[in-house]
């Protein structure tokens, strides 16, 4: 049982990973990105061509190569997050929610199957398989892999709550998510923040993307598709918008699907998930740590 | 005439029926005829998300999940009880109307974006449940469906199984276009056009977006009886996420609430993979980038159609 619950830990890290750039997002500019997962997808790609391009083949990798790639897939996924807001979202801020969605289910879409393009439809496998020291803690066997990642994933969260509760942009993100229109009238260069939450969001998509990727080693061009619907869930559970309440959410997801699935069967998983999303949505759409939202904010 | 003029004439729905009719006389191999039956049953998708997304504004990411329910209605009573498939549609009515309550219940009070994500999610909860029960077949779903039949009249083969079809779905277009211009539909449109207005004028807003869903998902459940009849073997993967967006691409193209271009939407949709396969690997990718370029372009869809408020959007 303690496996099980420490599988789910582990799993929902990478919820709350992703959750955190989508809820920024829509925190921000309250667009509901369906893309964010896609762009998780891309982060795995990235790393997956850029180790293969460095020429590394299955085996030891050095921990500081492995950072770089990470760096560098951040860096792509999040200009590319920047250019999906500068091209698609941007020209339509101000006109409805309907055109927004459509548009936001395009670009999905679009980055989809432009990877099928340049990938292929077949699933690759990544070159790494980094073995680590396990841990047996009371009977559970924490695997290196699974503790350096959460260790990362950790790293990268605190850096988010430093960043958006300690310095002038994360000031400015706040004020922006609370009233846009103010916030320009006192000086805030809106479409600049509104960028670097973009650029910020999608690089934490990318480097969990990647992770995911060199964890469980294939990644295919379909992968961000439910990962996106988890961490809108895992968001919806902590309260949109609410940073802390979305770590929560992706461990609380991670921990409900592990207990769920070692009782129900692995072919519920995402049965159970989606109907968490649903019954959340019904009964508390705020969340658990939430402040409610008005249709017109 | 000017060119918006010629199309928005009323003849021009009559000139796409008879065009329809006439096809088999110009092409009427099988591979055509199944091709442009599949096409059919697209337009009357199609026709049935545009009511939900089209006429009151409210985005469904999961419409196949609809499409599903009526297939595997029809094909599991069909199989298991022996029934004709005509007699399974009261039942396949009924139970999509009932998925469509379920779903849009507890939904529909929502902000519009947690609709469309619910809807998102519901699509993916029927496929996979589909894939996981028994008595739906599992991952192989159901076969050996019977073809449609009137009384004694057997109506499978391909030319007269395609007739059958187009004369049900141009039925469906044409409800679906006369729901749109009554009470009815001006409370969707009103509905689409300010929700919050619509609520001060009288409309309850929660059960007249019910309406639109459960019709909405009437119509895909219906689809999904042809689909079932046409295929004779229905499985998880034909509802697919992928399959609800290629519907979503249909309406948007056409022009959201204007079913003479949802029609044209849907037929180049349907049609576009098979006068186009050098270029499939591209198709969508290409639809994607299609759906930001309209929204930004012309968000109203390609089909230059009257716009406003109480004139007929038929």
């Amino acid at each position: 049982m303690l496996q099980v619950l420490w599988n789910g830990i582990f799993v929902g890290s990478f919820y709350a990973l992703v959750a955190l750039g989508y809820g920024m997002v829509y925190g921000v500019i309250r667009l509901l990105n369906f893309a964010h997962g896609d762009l998780y997808m891309v982060g795995a790609f990235v790393g997956f061509i850029s180790l293969s391009a460095l020429g590394v083949r299955t085996g030891g990798v050095g921990i500081p190569l492995l950072i770089l790639t990470l760096v560098a897939t951040m860096l792509v996924t999040g200009l590319l997050g920047v250019a999906l807001e500068r091209l698609a979202y941007r020209p339509l801020r101000g006109s409805s929610r309907l055109s927004l969605l459509i548009t936001a289910v395009g670009a999905s879409f679009a980055l989809e199957y432009g990877v099928r393009i340049v990938a292929g439809a077949d699933p690759q496998v990544y070159p790494v398989r980094f073995d680590l020291a396990a841990l047996e803690v009371l009977g559970v066997r924490l695997s290196g892999q699974q503790l350096a990642l959460i260790g990362f994933a950790l790293a990268l969260m605190v850096a988010l709550h430093l960043l958006v509760s300690r310095t002038r942009r994360g000031r400015a993100m706040r004020a922006i998510a609370l009233d846009p229109r103010a916030s320009a009238l006192m000086g805030i260069d809106v479409n600049a923040v509104v960028s670097q939450t973009f650029f910020i969001g999608s690089a934490l998509a990318g480097a969990a993307g990647f992770m995911a990727g060199a964890y469980y080693g294939k990644i295919d061009f379909l992968m961000g598709f439910v990962i996106g619907l988890k961490a809108f869930t895992a968001a919806v559970i902590g309260g949109i918008g609410n940073i802390y309440g979305t770590m929560a959410g992706g461990i609380l997801l991670g921990l409900v699907e592990s207990v769920g699935t070692s009782v129900l069967g692995g072919q519920w998983r995402d049965v159970l998930t989606f109907g968490v999303l649903i019954l959340f949505l019904s009964i508390r759409p705020t969340g658990l740590w939430g402040a409610p939202v008005a249709e017109r904010a | 005439m000017s060119l918006p003029a010629v199309l928005n004439a009323r003849w021009i729905g009559w000139l796409g029926f008879a065009a329809a009719l006439l096809a088999p006389f110009v092409i009427a191999t099988p591979y055509a005829m199944s091709i442009m039956t599949s096409a059919a049953v697209f337009v009357m998708l199609a026709t049935g998300l545009n009511i939900v997304v089209g006429y009151c504004g409210l985005l469904d990411l999961g419409y196949a999940a609809f499409f599903a329910v009526g297939a595997y209605t029809a094909g599991i009573m069909s199989t298991r009880l022996d029934l004709p498939l005509l007699a399974t549609v009261p039942a396949v009515v009924l139970v999509t109307a009932g998925a469509g309550v379920l779903i849009g219940l507890p939904t529909l009070r929502l902000r519009s974006d947690y609709l469309a994500i619910v809807t998102l999610g519901f699509g993916e909860i029927i496929r996979v449940t589909a894939g996981n029960l028994d008595f739906t077949g599992g991952p192989s779903g159901i076969y050996g469906i019977p073809g449609l039949a009137v009384g004694g009249l057997d109506l499978s083969d391909p030319v007269v199984f395609y007739y059958a079809v187009v004369v049900v779905v141009s039925v469906a277009v044409v409800g679906a276009a006369r729901l749109s211009s009554s009470r009815l539909g001006r409370a969707w449109r009103f509905i689409r056009e300010d929700e919050d207005a619509a609520e001060a004028c009288g409309i309850d807003t929660y059960r007249t977006k019910l309406a639109a869903y459960v019709a909405g998902a009437v119509w895909g459940g219906l689809a999904g009886v042809l689909f079932a009849a046409q295929l004779s073997a229905i499985s998880p993967a034909s509802f697919t996420f992928l399959q609800s967006v290629l519907v979503l691409v249909a309406v948007v193209l056409g022009g959201q609430g204007v079913s003479r271009g949802v029609v044209v939407g849907a037929v180049f949709i349907a049609l576009g993979p098979e006068l186009l396969r050098d270029v499939a690997d591209y198709q969508y990718a290409a639809f994607g980038v299609l759906l930001i370029v309209i929204m930004i372009l012309r968000p109203r869809g390609l089909w230059p159609g009257r716009a406003g408020l109480g004139r007929r959007d038929a």
